[in-house]
């Protein structure tokens, strides 16, 4: 399955490749060449195998023109035209070899060569720089304009970024980075500064890397042919031997990665050209922040101890597993056989997740396995199931590139999910239109060449009034596709919800005191939904995690079918998902009322499929949610339970009763990479093991299943599915698999929409997105084409019930939380990286009105109160917020962002409302009292780990 | 079970179904989501909880959970 690269050297064509019905044929030193119309004559020679020399070009960017090395020449053309901005024509004739051009080329090598360090043997990019290369190519072999003239070589070296450094004294100007900024990743942060000789290349007005506009995202280090823009890991250990294509374990975009390696270690993580959900872009996790696999917080030997209060004590494998499974099975003869269950984690693979589950359903016998996916897209699954059939996303990333409208609802694209926003940006710049509906002036509201037509500035916790004002412009003032809705959709139901919709109470005219958005730009914003061409929906965990979440899926789903923005693509419902995996955890049967593929633990002809597979009796009835385990743990009826790769004492809402009912508890095992907050309530530690330690699959938030793979040994010696299937097998379920690909058999056995699914398949294809079957045996990249997964549209009535949680004079403000582009969820990974340069503490957002009525100033601590507890955090002054809504993020455990959220969830999956909470802020001088217990708490149980009693020999 | 808890989500639930024009069809409902992703020891508490009176249920839900069937007794 490790599929060893052995080059480092990606194919460069030069320049894009061009999509086109008609062909071209010329000839290219005497030899017939037949590319797309549109090509440049430097692809069209690469396309054959006949390389021109070139330095500005590179087939990620669009031709420049600047460097003059690719020059050729054509019959009947005069002078020496550069191929990489001559298109092809037909009939034309070009040479690519004279001794004119062998001249002028040489001439070109000769002048940048002049100004540039004659340092090969000690630079960084020594075997991998494309000057080099090129000064071998053209033959260079003097420079006759000698060395001491004036010159950029003492030019001053940028060190400031923590994973790469600028030397603007080997940097050629061929403006690859500032073009990569601008194309690929769409921030605008380089320019060439200067004219002439003093051209160099400037982020943002002259500043350092690190304090310019720079996102870190890596393009232009990709982009650089020379040493200028470098790795620093590549500047201490020099080039790798040799390179495995694996999927980031970062963000639900799933972006194909080159782990370019030395022996078992890691020198740089590289974007894959070839990566289906990426094509070649990364942002600054994925690309640079994997430093914490090998941290020194790394616990690589299973720990146990009887109670919180002990210190921890090392065993081995065995002896941990033994303890865990004895534990489970005298909670269960005590407790009863539902008394114990398990999490299953989104940041592992779909084979981990699938034999979690499988360990709870076959070896516990109950189905109490949840997942934590249900603190953030748990709505979207039942709410697209319950609409169109189906619980994922309808289209690929790539479909943003045909969406005319692009509306994006509770998401922040670019901080949650970087590499599709740099192509949502791209299709904005080419001229669609944006429609932001968020409480907060996200980056895509206002940003480098893109400014949203709409932003629809929303109350929190208003979704659905706004979702059903937009509907009820669309089918009042006659803008719905009629005839896709006779066709495609229940008739009755939609009759039913037509009545609903067009009563007056769901007027924009009428919402508007609740929502906060004028009629006027509600109207415009549903117009231009239903008008503007294909319209595509993207939402995030604004639109799940409110107590009407599932509710809001619906509304979004009810206007897609509306207006027929689905089953083609540049369209669709895309919930642009948390976690790596939640797709795929979620697929995976991780709910405690679904088997994998969806289908209810209540449907006979499902079970029997398991259970006779699987060799036991499945239980009917469906088992605990996570917040119904923490509510049956505090009540004495759930007892034990295994969280693999979840920190629930982190991620989820009312800290202090998570922490409460994980006290209750007599088992708690954890398995997971670090010591994080739920294993310091934990019995027994099984050290996890990171993306790079193991081999498995990913599914991405396009459905797309991409490999991952091994590049060096398990810290802790085992892989996490290993380590689950030696607890079932102490728990007395034997599971007989020697490679997580006999476990996708399985899956692909199991579950129809996994059918055609199969390792050897994603080695050949790079990857898959499902369903894939006989029908579709590539997969399937778009969803509901012609008809819907659950044959009719079902439209469904979304009435706006107020939240519970409201302001008060006590409580008169409304705190939201979201994610920051550096940090990643609870932060265990990129808090143990460089990344927290970029963010250290999670602050507290306050409008600057909100911050003088309380008196406080820029970087004050500011006391943040709701009904559920109190936390302190630095306030951050800023208009991005409206007056009444405070923000934060919740990436560091001391800021206890979820000792203020309160226990209020969706109504259908109980999905947190951590997007609305009723706060008061006030300046104070000491952190709150959670928070002392908290670091009091933290520091007793890092000691307890500190004095672990090492393993008996 | 923290009755108050789920007194709450049964209410919830009944909100959403709420605006379900035909009644017999909305307590249909919301049984049905109950018995779906409710696990058993919390159907039997909400079902005990009416039979005490059900302080706190809404009509709808009460409706809904005088329609519950109770789940069979669980083996250890």
């Amino acid at each position: 399955m490790t599929q060893i690269i052995p080059t480092i050297r990606w194919k460069d064509l030069g320049t894009p490749a061009r999509v086109s019905e008609r062909e071209v044929t010329l000839e290219i030193d005497g030899m017939s060449v037949t590319v797309a119309e549109g090509s440049s004559v430097l692809r069209a020679a690469a396309e054959a195998g006949i390389s021109i020399p070139k330095l500005c070009a590179t087939d990620s960017l669009e031709a420049f023109g600047s460097c003059r090395l690719c020059v050729v020449e054509i019959e009947g053309r005069k002078g020496y035209p550069a191929s990489c901005t001559t298109p092809v024509l037909e009939g034309m004739v070009v040479n690519t070899q004279s001794n004119k051009l062998a001249d002028l080329r040489r001439g070109v090598m000769e002048l940048y060569i002049s100004d540039h360090p004659l340092d090969c043997l000690t630079c960084s990019a020594n075997g991998n720089c494309e000057l080099q290369d090129m000064a071998g190519v053209v033959g260079l072999r003097e420079v006759r304009y000698g060395y001491d003239g004036e010159n950029h070589l003492k030019a001053e070296k940028d060190t400031s970024n923590p994973y790469f450094t600028f030397d603007p004294a080997k940097c050629i100007v061929c403006s690859r980075c500032v073009r990569a900024c601008e194309e690929t990743q769409g921030t605008f942060a380089l320019t060439i500064d200067g004219r002439g000789f003093a051209s160099m290349v400037s982020a943002s007005q002259n500043e350092s890397f690190m304090d310019s506009e720079c996102v870190s995202c890596g393009a232009c280090v990709q982009a650089c042919p020379t040493a200028t823009l470098m790795e620093k890991s590549v500047i201490e250990k020099g080039q790798a031997e040799h390179a495995v294509v694996t999927t980031c374990a970062y963000c639900g975009v799933g972006c194909s990665f080159r782990a370019e390696m030395k022996g078992n270690e890691v020198v740089r993580m590289v974007p894959n050209k070839d990566g289906h959900a990426n094509h070649g872009h990364s942002c600054v996790k994925g690309r640079f922040a994997f430093g914490y696999a090998t941290h020194k917080d790394r616990i690589t030997k299973p720990m146990i101890r009887h109670s919180i209060r002990d210190a921890w004590q090392e065993v081995s494998w065995e002896q941990a597993i033994g303890h865990a499974a004895s534990e489970f099975k005298r909670i269960q003869a005590q407790h009863g056989r539902d008394s114990v269950g398990g999490i299953t984690s989104s940041r592992c693979t779909n084979e981990e997740t699938y034999l979690v589950q499988k360990l709870v359903r076959a070896a516990f016998g109950n189905n109490n396995v949840d997942t934590c996916a249900r603190v953030c897209h748990s709505p979207t699954g039942y709410g697209l199931k319950a609409t169109l059939g189906e619980s994922s996303g309808t289209q690929t990333f790539d479909s943003v590139m045909k969406a005319d409208v692009i509306v994006v609802i509770g998401a922040n694209p670019t901080d949650g999910h970087p590499v599709f926003a740099s192509s949502m940006k791209r299709r904005l710049r080419q001229g669609a239109k944006l429609i932001v509906v968020d409480p907060r002036s996200i980056d895509l509201v206002r940003s480098a060449h893109v400014q949203a037509d709409h932003h629809l500035k929303l109350r929190p916790g208003t979704n659905v009034a706004v979702v059903n004002a937009m509907a009820h412009t669309i089918v009042t003032e006659g803008l719905a596709n009629d005839a896709f809705v006779a066709e495609r959709c229940d008739i009755k139901a939609f009759a039913k919800w037509k009545a609903f919709i067009a009563e007056a109470r769901n007027s924009p005219e009428t919402l508007e005191a609740i929502t906060g958005v004028p009629a006027a730009e509600m109207r415009a914003a549903a117009r231009l939904y239903a008008t503007g061409g294909n319209a595509a929906i993207y939402y995030g965990l604004g639109v799940t995690e409110h107590s009407q979440g599932s509710t809001m899926v619906i509304g979004i789903a009810n206007l897609a079918m509306l207006t027929g923005n689905i089953g083609r693509e540049g369209v669709g419902v895309n919930p642009l998902r948390g976690q790596n995996n939640v797709q795929g955890a979620c697929d995976m049967g991780s709910f405690p009322h679904e088997l994998p593929g969806y289908r209810h633990v209540s449907d006979a002809a499902t079970r029997e499929l398991f259970g006779k597979t699987w060799g036991v009796t499945i239980d009917s009835e469906p088992g605990l949610r996570i917040p119904n385990m923490l509510d049956a743990a505090l009540d004495g009826s759930f007892r034990g339970i295994y969280i693999q790769g979840e920190d629930i004492a982190q991620s989820d809402p009312d800290t202090q009763h998570v922490t409460a009912a994980l006290e209750a508890m007599e088992c708690v095992v954890v398995q997971d990479l670090f010591l994080n907050e739920t294993a310091k309530f934990a019995h027994v530690f099984l050290p996890g093991s990171s993306f790079l330690e193991k081999s498995g699959t990913f599914t991405n938030a396009e459905r797309r299943i991409s490999p991952v793979r091994k590049v060096m040994p398990a810290l802790g010696g085992k892989e996490d599915w290993e380590v689950t299937v030696m607890l079932s097998e102490a728990l007395g379920y034997p599971m007989a698999y020697k490679h997580p690909s006999e476990i996708m058999d399985e899956i692909a056995r199991l579950t129809p929409t996994f059918k055609g699914v199969s390792f050897d398949k994603l080695d050949r294809l790079g990857s898959i997105q499902w369903p894939c079957n006989d029908e579709a045996p590539e997969g399937t990249s778009t969803m509901h084409v012609g008809e819907f997964v659950r044959g009719k549209g079902l439209f469904v009535i979304t009435e706006y019930v107020p939240t519970a949680e409201r302001t008060s004079r006590k409580y008169p403000l409304i705190l939201t939380t979201g994610r920051i582009l550096s940090q990643y969820n609870v932060g265990a990974q990129t808090r143990r990286t460089e990344n927290s340069l970029w963010h250290s503490e999670d602050r507290v957002e306050i409008h600057p009105s909100d911050a003088e009525l309380r008196g406080i100033k820029d970087g004050d601590w500011a006391g943040i109160r709701s009904r559920a507890g109190e936390t302190v955090l630095r306030a951050l002054i800023t208009e991005r917020v409206q007056p009444g809504v405070v923000y934060t993020t919740f990436h560091f455990p001391e800021s206890g962002a979820n000792v203020i959220t309160t226990d209020n969830s969706d109504w259908a999956t109980n999905c947190p409302e951590f997007k609305v909470t009723a706060v008061q802020v006030e300046p104070v001088t000491q952190p709150s009292e959670w928070q002392k217990r908290f670091h009091d708490f933290s520091n007793q149980q890092l000691g307890l780990l500190e004095h672990r009693e090492p393993a008996k020999a | 079970m923290e009755i108050e808890r789920l007194v709450k989500m049964a209410n919830d639930i009944a909100n959403f179904f709420e605006a379900e024009p035909d009644h017999a069809e909305g307590v249909k409902s919301v049984a049905a989501h109950i018995t779906r992703f409710w696990d058993p020891r919390m159907r039997s508490a909400i079902i005990a909880h009416l039979a005490a009176g059900g302080e706190g249920l809404s009509a709808l839900a009460r409706a809904a959970v005088a329609a519950l069937v109770p789940p069979a007794r669980r083996a250890a």
